[in-house]
Order: structure tokens, then sequence, then C-alpha cells
């Protein structure tokens, strides 16, 4: 029987269209054509801003790098529907991360192996992509904020 | 302008009691009739706050009370504004009354809780973030509550015994709270072993989530008057504003903020304009104020809540909590009640049962936990998705 860890298991986002998966991932958001404000999870149909009417958008993708705004951590496994990971619950680290240019925060879990004391408010944090969780078929992935080293 | 009274308040003590919510309900509905001096079948508009985990009465609470009191053949309204809820179901049995299309409102919130951390109800919904941030985050209502506590350490200097002091102050609060759910003096030292469920957020410093009841009986100034009801308290303002675009602080349950970049408009921050559009109304301000009933979700909040609210300046709230200013006996107690420290979280019916509070506070019958000579009171609260309230009250 092959080693689930070691054989190619086909990675799928747990989620579409949220994120790009290659040597440089991002956060994909769109623009607003009419008023170019920026949205993360993406917007559809109509700009949300109330002095804008625009309804067409283009795709974006937001900042790599961030510096972190707040963070804390799950203690405790979260209820359904979180997917618990295989093996004993391992406690994870989430971070608020405000991005410059969009003047945005985006929430994120932050990268395997961290934990709250490796984080402080206003550390730089780079986007990566993980799993998530796994069934029998795939390994599902997200993107996770990871300190960069300094 | 008809002014609008509150004529009756009244509650099903909070705990978790596992009955239908429809009980807790009719026994908050009439205390608050019977406190009122009101007989229910004079009451013209039955205004119910709902809850999203108790099936289709839940969603119909207005009807769902109004039958379970008898029908009358008044008319109903049944409002959801998650934790604002009760506020909403409120100000939609005011508004009725200032139009002059009624007299007499009973507004009633009640809820069953599970145990454990609220979660989205069941069924995959891969379009709504409250379903979603559970999913791809893992992120609970004390995750959000934690990222505020971490960045108020950041930006000012608090200290998780900051934290723990506000949850002892409420501690000693809720003591002899007939309602309360937790009547437990807590140390410091007590809180700051508690375990850690979302760093820098203890167990006992997150609120639980609770069954309860709470109603209130509205009235015109008018009818109060006619019918010789005794102390009736002023409703002064009722703020259910929602946030400005764009909104630049992360809220329960997005992912992410408005983008501040394209449009910068100066907005005031959300939580800041749930209390102004409420001191506007009243043409009052915090200086005024004798009293606050605040949303404690986490012992951290409360602290910013101080702030929100204008009681102080920003960074300023945990000199206020040292200086002993809102405690009981203090320049302006916070959570007299006890807060949401010592009850728990009944959502539809916990900004009804801060206007309780608030009452019994300023008809000087809140016994052993009095503000003495307590003449207006404020109530602020959040829920999630753009949520929020803030009532004023006065003798």
């Amino acid at each position: 029987m092959s080693d689930s860890s070691t054989s190619a298991r086909p990675r799928v986002p747990a989620v579409e269209g949220w994120f790009t998966t290659d040597d440089e991932p991002a956060l994909l958001g769109n623009r607003c054509t009419t008023c170019s404000t920026v949205f993360f999870p993406k917007t559809s149909f109509f700009c949300p801003n109330p002095a804008c009417s625009g309804e067409q958008f283009e795709e974006t993708k937001l900042s790599r790098r961030g510096r972190i705004w707040s963070y804390t951590d799950a203690q405790y496994q979260p209820p359904p529907p979180y997917i618990p990971r295989s093996g004993d619950y391992t406690p994870f680290a989430i971070a608020a991360v405000e991005l410059a240019d969009e003047q945005m925060v985006v929430l994120g879990q932050v990268a395997d192996g961290f934990t709250v004391d490796d984080l402080e408010v206003g550390q730089q944090v780079e986007l990566v992509i993980e799993e998530l969780f796994r069934d029998d078929d795939n390994d599902y992935l997200v993107y996770k904020w990871k300190p960069v080293a300094s | 302008m008809t002014d609008v009274v509150v004529a009756g308040v009244g509650m099903h003590p909070w705990g978790k009691w596992g009955r239908n919510f429809v009980e807790y309900g009719v026994v908050a509905a009439r205390a608050a009739l019977q406190d009122a001096g009101v007989d229910y079948r004079d009451v013209q508009f039955v205004s119910g706050a709902d809850t999203m985990r108790n099936g289709y009465p839940g969603y119909v609470a207005g009807a769902t009370f109004a039958q379970a009191l008898g029908w009358t053949g008044a008319r109903v309204a049944s409002s959801y504004a998650a934790c604002a809820s009760g506020a909403t179901a409120l100000e939609v049995a005011r508004a009725e009354i200032l139009t002059g299309r009624c007299d007499v409102a009973l507004v009633v919130g009640a809820d069953t809780t599970p145990k454990g951390f609220l979660a989205p109800n069941a069924g995959d919904r891969p379009d709504d973030p409250d379903w979603l941030r559970f999913r791809l985050l893992g992120a609970t209502n004390p995750t959000y509550f934690a990222l505020y506590a971490r960045r108020r350490m950041a930006l000012y200097g608090a200290t998780e015994r900051d934290f723990a002091e506000v949850r002892a102050k409420n501690a000693r609060h809720g003591l002899s709270n007939p309602n309360a759910r937790y009547r437990k003096d807590f140390s410091v030292e007590d809180i700051l072993a508690s375990p850690m469920v979302a760093d820098p957020l203890r167990l006992v410093e997150i609120c639980a989530t609770s069954d309860g009841g709470a109603a209130v009986v509205l009235t015109s100034a008018d009818y109060a008057k006619r019918k010789g009801i005794a102390q009736p308290v002023k409703v002064r303002a009722v703020s259910t504003v929602t946030p400005a675009f764009p909104q630049t602080v992360i809220e329960m349950p997005h992912f992410a903020t408005d983008s501040g970049a394209a449009v910068n408009d100066a907005v005031t921050p959300f939580k800041d304009s749930i209390a102004q559009a409420a001191y506007e109304e009243a043409g009052l301000g915090p200086e005024d104020l004798s009293l606050a009933e605040v949303y404690d979700l986490s012992s951290a909040l409360e602290l910013d809540w101080y702030e929100h609210i204008g009681l102080c300046k920003a960074g300023e709230a945990e000199r206020l909590l040292h200086d002993g200013d809102t405690t009981i006996g203090g320049r302006i107690p916070v959570n007299p009640s006890g807060g949401l420290a010592c009850f728990g979280e009944a959502v539809p019916a916990q900004a009804l049962a801060q206007v309780c509070e608030v009452t019994w506070q300023l008809r000087g019958q809140a016994g052993e936990r009095q503000v003495e000579g307590a003449s207006v009171g404020i109530t602020a609260n959040q829920g999630l998705f753009g949520h929020g309230s803030s009532v004023i009250l006065s003798t």
C-alpha cells in the first residue's frame, strides 16, 4: 500500500477562483471598472460602493505581502463545516493581514508550523498555498499567511 | 412627536434549560405585561425577535409568541438582525406607536441554543460567507473577538490582566442578579488560569450561548398617563444603523474589509456610529449617562465599547477600568447587570435584556446592583452582517 504522503495525490483548491497556485501564489479579487475599487472575495453583479453604479469587474491579483494587523489561534477544533485534518487536532493560528496598496485587511490561517508565539502585529507575511484538509481522493488547498524571515 | 415609553419589562432567567424557546418568551412576556399592569388583550402589536436555531416557529417569532399568548387579532412583525434582533423588534414596535397606528405593543425575544461554539446551520452553502469562514478558515466567533483583543494590546498596551479585570468586575456586578446564568465570583487569578480558547482570550472571558427570554411593553406616553402606569421610562433613541462604505475594520463573518484605496471618504467607524446616531436622536451625550449596558462578547470587547460609546478617548479604556469608573459606585458603571459575562448570549433576547436592565436601573429597582440616582442609560450591541444597535432610555 502506498504512503499517501508521498504518492502524487491530486491537489485541488478548497474553493474555486479565490487564489492562484503557481510558484508565486496570489489572492484573486476583482476591480470595478467604473470606480476602481478592489474586492476580495470577488464581488458580483453590482459594485458595493454606494456612489458607483458599476456592473463590470476585472479579475485582479492582490498583493502577495502584507503586515499583520492582528492575530489569534484556535485552541479548540472549530465546529463543522470546518473539516479537521487527519490525526489529533493541532491548534492553528489565524492572522488578519493589512495589504498596503489595497488598503484592506484579509483574514487567513497562518502557515503550518507557526504559532502565535511566532507572530507580532506589524510583522511582514507572504501568501503561501498549503493543505487545508484531505479526503480519500484529494488534498484540498487554501491560502495561508507565512511570516517572512527578517 | 408622540413620546414612546417602556411601560413594563420582564425576563425568563438565562440558563441552559434545554426547553422550547416559546416557553421562555411567554414567561418573559407575561412578566412584562404584569409589570406594566397591561392586559394582554389590550396589546395591538406583537413584535418578535427571531431565532435561527429553532426551525420555522423561530423565523416567525412574532406570530409564534402571539399564538402562544393567545390569538387576539393583533398585528405582528418578526425581525432578524443577528445580535441586534431585539433592538430591531423594539424599533418596529416603536415606529407603530410613533405613527399613531397603535398605543400598546409587546416586544419579545427568546432563544434555545445548542452547546458550544455558535456554528452555521447545516447544509453546504459555499456562497454564504458565514459558512465559508468555518470551512476555509476555521474562524469561529471568538476568532474575531480575539483579533480585536490582540489589536488592543498592540495599539494601547492592554494586557491579559486588564481583560481579566473586566471579567472580574462583571462577575461581581452579576452576583445578585436573579436573571443571570453565572453568579460566581471570579478572581483575576482564576480567570488567568482558565484555558486559552483564542489567544489572548480565555474560556471564561468569552460569552457562552444561553437559553433565555426578554420582553418589553412599549406604549405611547399618553396611554401610560391615561392608565396611570407607574414610572414609565422614556425611549429617547433607538439606533439600528449600518456601516458606511468603505468599512475598513474586519467584522464577522467576513474574510476581508472593504478596500479604502479607491474611495477614501472619511467615514465614522461602524461601532462608533451606532452610539453616535443614538446620541443625536436623543439630544444627549456620553456626559449625560448614568450607566451603560454594552455587548461584552469578550472581556476585551467591553474596553473597546467604552471608546465606541464615547466614555473616553481611544486608548483610555484601561485607565477608566482601573480608576473604578465603570464599577457600580463609580462615575459611569458599565454592565451593572453582569453583562454577557454573567448571562451568556440568547441572541434574539439579548438586546431586549439590556433594555430590561436599564429600565430597572432607571426605576431604582435593581436591588444590590442599583446605580444610585440613575437617570439616563444607554445600551450598545453588535451582531454580524452589519447589524448593531443602541437604545437610550431616561427617567
